[in-house]
């Protein structure tokens, strides 16, 4: 099911949508969550929190905001990073842990992967550090082209063309 | 700006990963409604940027959707998720509950089995404590017919007396061994309080000697009795005693009474 056959149900909060709305983008939220609140228990905490948050405030959702997924992506980066504001950590993107997404496939939870993370893994390897990087910082922690410009000490005008070439390296990758 | 231009920018990333402000969203959304190259550019960023986060989650245990489900209905009375979209969990109920009336059935068969086992049990005990009381009868005949049939048996007839002249009785005297026996069938059974005394008499001068109580008289439906041996008796004769028996006979209560 794709986001333009399931708005619909979602709008008039179709008893169906809600499950769907999950399955197909649980896990990708719970990746972005995780890369942030790193401690699986919180991790899955603010993603119940941010499912609730969607469906009670799915009415204030509608197509000239943008794509459902980045209006939910966002409840998702935003709810992670307050959270980690309540556990203390100062307002500045910069404290967030240095870790990127691809050591969420490290370690602890290695285990408990179950998609192809070969394939992945695979992938990471092929995929320029840099790009690993900007996607980190702009898809999964939200910085701002500016804030990743500073982070990653590059010009402020590439940082749009950098990203998109690596999303195509990714859609090459992907066959999409 | 052309299209390819447009897309090479690099602001459709941005658009799906949610980082541009209201007027560049306003200005993408109305370019994707008119330009289905633009529309369908978003489509494949959103894809790829989905799979490869997707890719990248941490196993995620179903106790979440369920506690999310739980948190929206809690506090969210109007989202009514137990549909049929959720028809796993109906058949997990079903299973469920399936399940427990199979075990409620096995259990009634179970139940019922012992059941039959235990009547089955009582039944057997019945059947044996028949036989028993089957052999033991037996046994008792056999006594009798053996002690009847004996060679060196005395028969000799004790006669109704004047207090209850219809009564008989025998006995049957081994005179090598002395062994007496009594066939009791002849007489009324005892009142409450009393018992038959068996004498032993002795004619010239006529002397009894108690040879033996007839007790538990009815408890024998022979009414074969061993007594006492008698020593050159003569004569036997019964009478009605108090319980305990007398030292010497009642003779108005003379019941029966014969010569050897």
């Amino acid at each position: 099911m794709t986001q333009e056959e399931l708005l619909p149900l979602i709008l008039t909060k179709d008893n169906r949508a809600f499950g769907h709305v999950y399955d197909m983008y649980s896990k990708s939220l719970f990746a972005v969550i995780t890369n942030l609140v790193k401690d699986r228990e919180e991790a899955e905490d603010v993603l119940q929190e941010v499912f609730v948050k969607i469906w009670k405030n799915v009415d204030s959702y509608n197509e000239s905001k943008g794509r459902f997924y980045t209006w939910i992506l966002n409840i998702a980066r935003n709810t992670a990073i307050d959270k980690l504001r309540s556990k203390g950590y100062n307002n500045s993107k910069k404290n967030l842990s240095s870790d990127n997404f691809v050591h969420l496939l490290d370690d602890s939870n290695k285990l408990t992967h179950k998609i192809d993370t070969i394939g992945i893994r695979e992938f990471v390897n092929k995929l320029k550090p840099k790009c690993i990087q900007i996607i980190d910082l702009l898809f999964f922690k939200g910085y701002t082209q500016q804030e990743a410009s500073d982070e990653l000490e590059i010009p402020l005008g590439t940082v749009k063309t950098q990203n998109r070439n690596c999303i195509n390296d990714l859609r090459k990758f992907l066959q999409v | 700006m052309d299209t390819k231009e447009y897309i090479d920018s690099g602001i459709l990333e941005l658009y799906v990963y949610g980082l541009l402000d209201d007027n560049e969203n306003i200005e993408v959304n109305n370019m994707a409604k008119s330009n289905s190259e633009i529309n369908d550019e978003i489509l494949s960023i959103e894809k790829s940027i989905v799979n490869l986060s997707t890719s990248f989650s941490p196993f995620l245990s179903s106790e979440n959707f369920a506690k999310i489900r739980e948190k929206l209905e809690i506090k969210h009375g109007v989202v009514q998720m137990q549909t049929r979209t959720y028809y796993p969990m109906y058949i997990g109920w079903a299973a469920a509950v399936l399940f427990l009336l199979a075990i409620g059935y096995q259990y009634t068969q179970l139940d019922a089995s012992r059941k039959q086992v235990a009547a089955a049990e009582i039944e057997k005990t019945k059947v044996q404590e028949a036989l028993v009381t089957a052999e033991i009868k037996n046994k008792q005949t056999e006594d009798a017919l053996a002690i009847v049939r004996d060679k060196n048996s005395a028969v000799v007839n004790l006669g109704g007396q004047a207090v209850s002249p219809e009564s008989f009785a025998k006995v049957y005297y081994n005179k090598a061994t002395q062994v007496v026996y009594v066939d009791a069938k002849g007489l009324p059974e005892p009142p409450e309080g009393k018992v038959y005394q068996v004498w032993a008499l002795k004619l010239n001068p006529l002397t009894p000697t108690s040879i033996g109580l007839l007790e538990n008289f009815t408890a024998d439906n022979q009414r074969i009795f061993a007594v006492d041996k008698a020593a050159g008796a003569e004569g036997f004769g019964i009478t009605l005693e108090p319980a305990g028996g007398s030292a010497s006979p009642t003779m108005a209560q003379l019941y029966t009474l014969g010569k050897v």
